[in-house]
């Protein structure tokens, strides 16, 4: 039985090598190769001296060859300020994420089981339209002549320039992500027994130290989860960043997308971004989990 | 009143129904609790005895009916202001904190030093037998030692009233015993009022001062353990507390009713001539005896050894009588039944619950 069910496991792995280890090793290789210039007796050459002996010998004296190289992650640090402005700004979306999706959690948590299930469709609802649907509504209503500065215009105030700004950008990403951030946080809030809160209540605490020592800590787990499936596909969003952002808001992931679909064509150096993102991102992650866990060690140091 | 200790906890006519249910499962509450009373809920599954508590603690607001404490009304007081603590039915204990930060929550939501905190908590540890276990998480202890976590977590805080709620439904027959006189020894140490909730008879009788026996929201009698065992007001206390046998009868007269086909003397009167009664005979009151024409005569249908006795299942005028006997008898044998007037209990056949008030010279003098 148990070997058996050990079989029923094979086809998501080998799913998983096919489509996730297989592609994550040519990103590696990518990452790390170019295509240099060498002549026939397999000597390197500059391009200036390959230009040169194409132009004495014909294309046939050069030939290229895929070699190791670190040039591409040196290219990467020259974009370091739009990682660091893509991290900032999925920052900031997570961080009101959580802020809004926090209190209407718990409280979805605790309605009456009829009204949780209405609430839920309604959180959901939206995610069943198409992105970019979603996003381009946006644009309607932020555009100069846009829904929301019509509306403003009939009360003589405005019109506000709102599309094409960061603030734009992060309201895309909370109004796309925020359902992923309220979910895993309504999950573990059912979890919360009635009875656990009652007793801490009972044992003198009121409702702040109620959030502050049961609610909170219990939740830990929803907020690590929260704040990744949020912060993850914010830090490397393109599509927001373009069709709310204009051009003038360049993300992370509209560099990676220029170097695969653009016109900037350079796929190493893609790779190598995305390398570089993937890095950054199990960094940030990994200190999310220290919040889901770093709890119980400070208890245990307090002891 | 002179007698009688400061009332502590009084509930005054309490009624409460649930939201979408239609009957109520406090009907008409009325029940006096007093400084340092060991007072037990009595009664079945699903009479309403965590809910008596859950309105005590502050967890349940009654629809109807006055919450006192010490005289002063606190229906609307939030439970973290109410001197009470809770030992909750099913634990609920903190799952993210471990046995020790569980113990020393309340102390260190009322600021309590942590070098108080630890003598404290680590004594409790140590009457409840969890010493040793303070950084285990709640996951990694088995019922029994949740169940005396969430005692140890509400006495450490040394409550002026404690809510028990069946406290000792997970232990096993040995620990039960010497939690009970461990937990006895605390409430009287200490000085704690303690309500404490069980369906185990046999525990509400060795532990209580007062019994409050409940059936379907309504108390059905209030009174010291002797009370509620030699005079149950009728017919569901009788059968409750203990086996017994309860028979249909009429009062003849004061001291003389008929039941079984016989006219028997007894103690009670006060009944209307002729009035349709319930008579309870306890098994144990019971002796067996050679027939003969002194006594009530019948045939043995089972006997059942019982550890301590023999339960004997006799077929006297065709009704099953109980009686326990350390004699066993052989099945199909006549024998007589004997029993004084003094055993047999006669009641109204009107389930009204009759109130013995619990007093403190009474209560001193057992
Ligand atoms: N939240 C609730 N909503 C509706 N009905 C409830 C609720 N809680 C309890 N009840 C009902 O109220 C009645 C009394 O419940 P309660 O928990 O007080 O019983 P209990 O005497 O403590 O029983 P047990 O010995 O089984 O714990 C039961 O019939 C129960 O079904
Ligand atoms: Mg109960």
């Amino acid at each position: 039985m148990n070997k058996n069910a050990k079989w029923a496991a094979g086809p998501y792995l080998l799913w998983m090598v096919v489509f996730v280890i297989v592609p994550l090793i040519l990103i590696g290789v990518f990452a790390f190769t170019t295509e240099a210039p060498f002549d026939l007796e397999g000597n390197r050459l500059t391009e200036e001296e390959a230009a040169l002996l194409i132009e004495e010998q014909g294309e046939d004296a050069v030939e290229n060859k895929t070699v190791f190289t670190l040039n591409h992650l040196f290219e990467v640090s020259e974009y370091l300020p739009v990682l660091l402005k893509s991290a900032w700004l999925a920052l900031i979306a997570t961080a009101i994420c959580l802020i809004i999706g926090y209190p209407m959690a718990y409280f979805m948590s605790r309605f009456r089981r009829e009204w949780q299930q209405v609430i839920q469709m309604l959180i959901m609802l939206p995610m069943w339209m198409n992105f970019l649907l979603r996003t381009y509504a946006w644009m309607t209503l932020l555009e100069k002549n846009g829904w929301i500065n019509r509306f403003l215009g009939l009360f003589d105030i405005g019109p506000f320039n709102m599309i094409n700004t960061q603030g734009a950008v992060v309201l895309g990403m909370i109004y796309n992500y925020l359902p992923f951030m309220i979910l895993p946080l309504y999950s573990v809030m059912l979890k919360i027994e009635n009875t656990t809160i009652e007793a801490a209540q009972d044992l003198g605490a009121g409702s702040v130290r109620v959030f502050t020592k049961v609610v909170i800590p219990l939740s830990m787990p929803g907020i690590a989860s929260g704040i990744t499936m949020v912060f993850v596909p914010a830090v490397s969003t393109f599509i927001i960043s373009r069709m709310l952002g204009g051009g003038t808001n360049m993300l992370i992931g509209d560099l990676i997308d220029l170097q695969f679909l653009g016109n900037a064509y350079n796929p190493n150096l893609g790779a190598a971004i995305s390398l570089v993102l993937m890095v950054f991102i199990i960094l940030c992650m990994s200190i999310t989990n220290q919040l889901d866990n770093g709890d119980e060690e400070m208890e245990g140091k307090m002891l | 009143m002179s007698n009688s200790k400061n009332k502590i906890i009084e509930l005054k006519n309490v009624s409460m129904t649930f939201r979408d249910s239609d009957t109520p499962v406090l009907n008409n509450i009325s029940l006096d609790i007093h400084d340092n009373e060991f007072v037990t809920l009595l009664g079945p599954s699903g009479c309403g005895k965590t809910t008596t508590l859950r309105i005590i603690g502050g967890f349940a607001t009654p629809d109807t009916g006055d919450l006192l404490f010490n005289g002063k009304r606190i229906n609307d007081v939030p439970p973290y202001k109410r001197q009470v603590n809770t030992v909750f039915q099913k634990y609920a204990l903190f799952p993210h904190l471990n046995v020790y930060d569980n113990v020393a929550f309340g102390l260190r939501i009322s600021k309590v030093p942590e070098k108080e905190i630890k003598q404290r908590v680590m004594e409790m540890l140590e009457i409840v037998d969890l010493a040793g276990f303070e950084k285990r998480t709640i996951d990694q202890m088995s019922g029994g030692q949740q169940q005396r976590i969430a005692i140890a977590r509400a006495l450490v805080n040394n409550p002026k009233i404690l809510l028990l709620d069946e406290p000792l439904g997970a232990l096993d027959l040995k620990l039960r015993k010497e939690m009970q006189i461990e937990l006895k020894k605390i409430q009287q140490r200490m000085s704690i009022t303690f309500v404490y909730v069980t369906h185990d008879q046999e525990e509400a009788l060795t532990m209580s001062d007062t019994v409050v026996v409940m059936n379907k929201g309504e108390i059905q009698q209030i009174g010291t353990p002797q009370d509620i065992y030699n005079e149950p007001v009728n017919a569901f206390v009788a059968n409750f507390i203990g086996e017994s046998n309860i028979l249909p009868g009429i009062m003849h007269r004061d001291y003389l009713v008929e039941f079984a086909g016989n006219n028997f003397d007894c103690v009670d009167g006060g009944f209307e001539e002729m009035e349709p009664v319930d008579v309870v005979i306890r098994p144990e009151d019971i002796t067996i005896v050679p027939a003969s024409d002194e006594v009530l005569n019948g045939v043995v249908e089972t006997v059942t050894f019982k550890g301590v006795h023999y339960e004997i299942v006799v077929n006297a005028y065709s009704d099953y009588w109980i009686v326990h006997s350390t004699k066993s008898a052989n099945v199909g044998e006549v024998v007589g039944l004997s029993f004084t007037p003094e055993d047999i209990h006669i009641m109204k056949k009107s389930e009204m619950p009759k109130i013995t008030r619990y007093t403190v010279g009474r209560s001193e003098e057992a």
